[in-house]
């Protein structure tokens, strides 16, 4: 009895260490970037200034299309500081100002910002308004005699405005009386205090005002018209001249407004240029006595001689990027051209008043893949032969960012990374038996030194010094980066497609780009716009041989109904194996879960006509659809009409060519959404490749729940429409959220249910048989989160162990989306404090480890929380049972523990989507979050249960096992001789 | 002199921290962000730079930085109730919600959703700070004893040396039922107790 007595407590005290002993799922700082990296990006450089004073660092200071500020190195492209501003603040213009100050004017010019140009610290920040919307112009004068032009000339919303650069303070500002004046251009000639606005008004009408810089008195103001009206773009050519084109784009004008007077010059095109065809356009520019126009594909470049007076000084075919002029010495500017021909780029750096003569011409080898130059930003330097040195940087056609001086790339950074639209993953190729890739532990010595280390690391006796090795160590022995497929299954590619149309593949284990591609052009298609990936050949089974290969959809053209453009790429090679130009549209991808015998997925593409298209266009692949013709149903969504339709496939195609891989579809069911109370915001289906374990879910009291899983089910939800504007505009009265969980096959709607006084914005995830959402409640003024999971009460009576013995239960029966499915559903909700910008879920390779939500937040963290949480059968006091179950008291809001922020002290700047794949190994799922900065890492969401975790220390082990060997020996000998003892008694 | 400004820049900004712009119907939102010394950093955000502190209304609609000196503004902001979140890295601050009015423009309505604590003035300070590492425990015996190996040995000096005197010292009588209670049931404590424990 004693002994029962005695052992019970001791095994429970045993299991108690045991369970103290797990840590919350978090990360020491030593072990960051060990399985986790980073990368910062930009995005696509819209405008550079820099800044090369002679003190302090040299620095560029670039705004992008991702809305980023940013200050970059000079000498190594690393980021000094960055701002991102928000999706409604659009950058229109940046300059530096005194010397110290980036001056940003943004938000359709209504609000301008000065930064610190060494830290980037915001100064000051002022809102200019004005009447009505315009073109934002900024001005901020090159002087640097501070006492004197400290002054930023903005026009901007059709008033003109001077601000202090010290303080952001509005000295002055002017309107223009004219309604429809659309100002062009502000100049303020170098040392003058007169400031001038020229534009047009009406469409036939040049004016031109001349202000006072002073004071913002009116002097002057000049009009002329020109009858047959002009195209909007001017071209500064000098500071009493600019050029434009009449409104067909066949005739030149210089308009000359010296001393006030307005005069027009007219130049027709097929004066200057025989062979022209098509109308031309300027591209705006600012180099003195030259302006650049363009007819169709052929670039002109004309200089000014005299006034009025044209000669066409070049005509290239080769796609050509011209910078703004820079001044460099007295009374000489200089700028820069870009040509792209074939495999390389040339440069060449000019004076403006003389063409002929080159001060810089060179040929760089440019990789084929980065595409045309699109934009050039020239500065100089004083070489110490006091020659001008020049140094371009230039923003390429994938988006890319190269610093080229001396004939050479300095640095490049891959910022089409910034704004990736599709994120697939592929595995690595096999390790192959020839080459043993596996190294040896080369040396004992150093083995023994490496455990010594991280002994000493363990039991907290390490030096910084030491720590920086140990960390060093772990990253190098850590076989992260092979280029092989590994047992676990955590080295894979993450292949990307960017916005500017060009495919990555990423290594996950140290984020390096493997290869890359862009799509390729054609005849038929000018400029693809990638749309969506797809996996579209995983072999695993049958065609080893193969390589891997992914589908890439693009479309040619902004319009929806643009012919679509397939490309396949190889994912071992990034080798484009083969591209349609299609005839048709492709409005909807539905990947089919059916495979040809080399491991094809076959692909229904839909059009714009409402047919299907199969792909891949082989007899095979029609044979295995016709088989499982009657079995492919989808659905599609119309926002805008508040409409989801069901659609099956009817017949072949009906037309003049027969088209065997062409099929009419029919609707099946609508469900229409009432316009004047409901507007659909989201719409989320399951993971099409996601793994469910068991559908029975045992619960406290020994009972089974069944999961309601299908793969057909859809979440949609609505909000008022009323709700569309910001979270202030409407009151709780008037705002409902519905939530509908809708069967996609029959259009059956499973549950339904409406949030009184909340509103969107809506984000979800679906997973299993639950999804969880996340929108604000306007009542509390707080975010919510809610569950709602569906189980399957056809099955509920399966619990009898007799009955599944005797065979009456039901489990084997067919499932069919057309009996009636008898559903129900629990729900719940909990406050959740943050906005949330994207939220997915763990997905590991059998589905039987247990699930964690990642949020994205609106501080770009991505937060590890568990699905205990968010579980509708938590209550305020659980029952003994259910605690030993593992559910959670219930609390009103979900807990945001900061260590389990799985990006710890980092940032993914502007996220906007997380992936998770699963790993091989069961336990681990790796995580990618995109944003502008890009974020991997492994997560284990019920730890590493399968494996030694990597800071297990052996050497514990050892000192156990040899501590243990000792002991029994010690022991022993002790018994023996108690024996003796007892013996001789 | 200096304190007499801030002074006054206080006075100005609280009294007045919303007023009507006219033309546009908007309205603009005035606050400031503290973070107060008192917060022992480490090394995420000085208590100096605030280069990085974004203040954002509405779940993004707008986004701005603060100034050096922790003031921020939203302009053109419409009436209505609205929710301003500010994101340091290392500190938690909670949302706060602003109602910005045409009816009574003096004055601030804004509140924590957090504890839905009023401020009488919008100086937005964070609730507490955010360790995202785990501390490393100093090494210490305790530890070592409590992972597994730990425990092994510690049973198994337990079992060794424990036992054996527990035994003896027990009253024969009792031993003896013991025993038999053994016999008859097998090793009862240890199939009942261990996967009860083990659902955990």
């Amino acid at each position: 009895m004693a002994i029962r007595s005695f052992f019970i407590p001791f095994l429970l005290f045993v299991l108690c260490f045991c369970s103290s002993l797990s840590p919350v799922l978090s990360l020491y700082e030593d072990q960051v970037g060990l399985m986790d990296w980073h990368q910062q990006y930009i995005g696509k450089v819209k405008q550079a200034v820099f800044s090369t004073q002679k003190t302090g660092r040299r620095r560029v200071i670039v705004s992008t299309e991702e809305n980023v500020i940013a200050s970059l190195d000079l000498r190594h492209g690393e980021i000094f500081w960055r701002h991102l501003l928000g999706s409604n603040d659009v950058i229109n213009g940046i300059d530096i100002g005194l010397g110290k100050y980036v001056i940003t004017l943004s938000s359709g010019g209504s609000i301008l910002r000065s930064w610190n140009l060494p830290d980037g610290q915001m100064v000051w920040e002022s809102f200019l308004q004005g009447p009505k919307h315009s073109k934002s112009l900024l001005l901020v004068p090159t002087n640097l005699k501070i006492e004197k032009d400290n002054v930023i000339v903005v026009f901007s919303n059709g008033r003109l405005h001077a601000v202090s650069c010290i303080d952001g303070e509005v000295l002055w500002k002017k309107d223009f009386e004219a309604e429809s004046f659309e100002a062009q251009q502000v100049i303020q000639p170098s040392g003058s205090d007169l400031i001038y606005v020229v534009g047009f008004s009406a469409s036939s009408q040049f004016k031109m005002y001349q202000i006072n810089a002073r004071n913002g008195e009116l002097l002057k103001h000049e009009s002329a018209t020109f009858s047959s009206g002009f195209l909007r773009e001017v071209s500064l050519v000098s500071s009493e001249m600019v050029v434009a084109l009449d409104s067909t784009g066949s005739i030149l004008l210089a308009i000359s407004f010296q001393n006030g007077e307005i005069s027009f010059q007219e130049t027709p095109i097929s004066n200057l240029v025989e062979d022209s065809s098509g109308p031309a356009v300027i591209i705006p520019l600012s180099v003195p006595g030259i302006f650049v126009i363009k007819t169709n594909s052929v670039t002109i470049f004309i200089k000014v001689i005299g006034k009025g007076k044209f000669e066409v000084v070049e005509k290239t075919n080769h796609e050509t990027a011209v910078s703004n002029a820079l001044p460099i010495s007295e009374g000489q500017q200089a700028f820069a051209l870009v040509q792209h021909a074939g495999s390389e780029i040339h440069l060449a750096v000019k004076l403006a008043h003389d063409w002929d003569d080159n001060l810089l011409k060179e040929s760089i080898k440019m990789d084929q893949q980065r595409g045309i130059p699109h934009k050039v930003f020239i500065n100089n330097y004083i070489r110490t032969d006091r020659s001008h040195g020049f140094r371009l940087l230039i923003v390429m056609e994938d988006h890319s960012l190269l610093l080229l001086q001396q004939g050479a790339v300095v640095w490049s950074r891959e910022d089409g990374l910034a704004s990736i639209i599709d994120v697939t993953a592929s595995e690595l190729p096999l390790e192959r038996d020839g080459v043993s890739v596996a190294k040896v532990e080369h040396n004992l010595f150093e083995w023994l030194k490496g455990h010594m280390l991280k002994l000493k690391g363990t039991l907290m006796l390490a030096s910084p010094k030491d720590v920086a090795a140990i960390q060093s160590m772990r990253i190098k022995s850590s076989e992260k980066s092979k280029m092989t497929r590994d047992h676990n299954g955590f080295r894979k590619l993450l292949i990307v497609l960017t916005r500017a149309g060009k495919l990555f593949a990423l290594h996950t284990g140290d984020g390096r780009v493997v290869w890359s591609h862009l799509l390729h052009k054609s005849e038929a298609c000018q400029s693809p716009i990638g749309l969506n990936l797809y996996q579209w050949q995983v072999p695993h089974h049958h065609a080893l041989d193969e390589n891997p290969s992914v589908l890439v959809i693009s479309r040619c053209g902004p319009s929806s109904d643009a012919p679509g453009v397939l490309s396949f790429v190889d994912t071992y090679t990034g080798k484009e194996l083969n591209s349609l130009s299609l005839i048709h549209a492709v409005v909807q991808v539905i990947p089919l879960p059916y495979t040809d015998s080399t491991e094809q997925r076959l692909h229904l593409l839909v059009d714009s006509d409402k047919h299907a298209h199969l792909y891949p266009k082989t007899s095979e692949a029609l044979s295995i659809f016709k088989h499982e013709f009657s079995n492919i149903y989808w659905y599609s969504v119309e926002d805008h009409n508040g409409i989801i339709k069901g659609h099956a496939l009817k017949c072949m195609c009906i037309g003049e060519v027969v088209d065997e891989f062409c099929f009419d579809t029919r609707d099946l069911w609508s469900v229409v959404f009432p316009s004047e109370s409901e507007k659909i915001i989201a719409t989320v289906p399951r993971k099409l490749n996601e793994v469910v374990h068991t559908q029975a879910k045992v619960i406290a009291d020994q009972d089974v729940m069944y999961k309601y899983i299908s793969r057909n089910i859809l979440f949609v939800a609505t909000v008022a429409p009323k709700c569309s504007g910001g979270i202030g505009s409407v009151t709780p009265e008037e705002s409902w959220l519905v939530a509908y969980l809708i069967d996609t096959v029959t259009g059956r709607i499973l549950h339904r249910v409406t949030h009184h006084g909340a509103r969107g914005p809506v984000h979800a995830v679906f997973s299993e048989n639950w999804v969880v959402y996340h929108y604000f409640n306007l009542r509390a003024h707080r975010y919510e989160m809610s569950v709602i999971e569906i189980y399957d009460q056809s099955r509920a009576d399966n619990k009898d162990v007799w009955k599944l013995v005797f065979g009456k239960h039901n489990l084997t029966s067919p499932i069919s989306l057309f009996s009636r499915p008898e559903v129900i559903t629990k729900s719940q909700s909990y406050f959740f404090t943050h906005s949330v910008k994207a939220i997915a879920v763990t997905s590991t390779a059998k589905g039987i480890t247990s699930e964690q939500l990642l949020i994205g937040t609106i501080g770009d963290q991505v937060l590890a929380l568990d699905k205990r949480f968010l579980d509708p059968r938590r209550s305020v006091n659980p029952t003994q049972a259910e605690k030993e179950e593992g559910i959670i008291p219930l609390t009103d809001s979900l807990p945001i523990i900061p260590q389990s922020y799985i990006t710890h002290a980092l940032r993914v700047e502007g996220l906007r989507g997380i992936i998770t794949v699963p790993a091989k190994l069961e336990s681990t799922t790796l995580v990618f979050a995109h944003g502008v900065d890009l974020f991997f890492t492994q997560l284990a969401p019920s730890r590493t249960y399968d494996s030694l975790t990597e800071d297990f220390s052996y050497a514990l082990l050892l000192i156990t096992i040899v501590a243990l060997v000792a002991a029994i020996i010690v022991t022993w000998r002790l018994s023996e001789r108690k024996e003796l003892q007892d013996k001789w008694r | 002199m200096a304190a007499i400004v801030r002074l006054l820049l206080f006075a100005f900004l609280f009294t007045a921290p919303l007023f009507s712009l006219g033309s546009r119907n908007g309205f603009t939102i005035n606050g400031r962000v503290k973070i107060p010394q008192g917060f022992a950093t480490k090394g995420f955000a000085l208590p100096g730079r605030m280069s990085n502190v974004k203040v954002i209304l509405n779940g993004g609609q707008n986004v701005t930085y603060v100034r050096h000196d922790g003031y921020f503004s939203f302009y053109n902001v419409p009436s209505g109730t609205h929710l301003i979140e500010v994101v340091v890295m290392g500190y938690f601050f909670s949302p706060v919600r602003v109602d910005v009015s045409a009816r009574n423009p003096g004055k601030v309505h804004a509140a924590l959703t957090e504890n839905r604590r009023g401020l009488n003035e919008l100086v937005l300070e964070p609730l507490r700070e955010e360790q995202y590492y785990e501390v490393r425990e100093p090494f210490s015996v305790m530890s070592l004893l409590k992972s597994p190996m730990g425990l092994m040995l510690g049973f198994m000096l337990v079992v060794a040396f424990l036992m054996p005197k527990f035994v003896e010292n027990m009253d024969p009588e009792e031993m003896r039922g013991a025993h038999e209670e053994m016999r008859g049931q097998g090793a009862p404590s240890l199939s009942t107790s261990l996967p009860r424990g083990a659902r955990n």
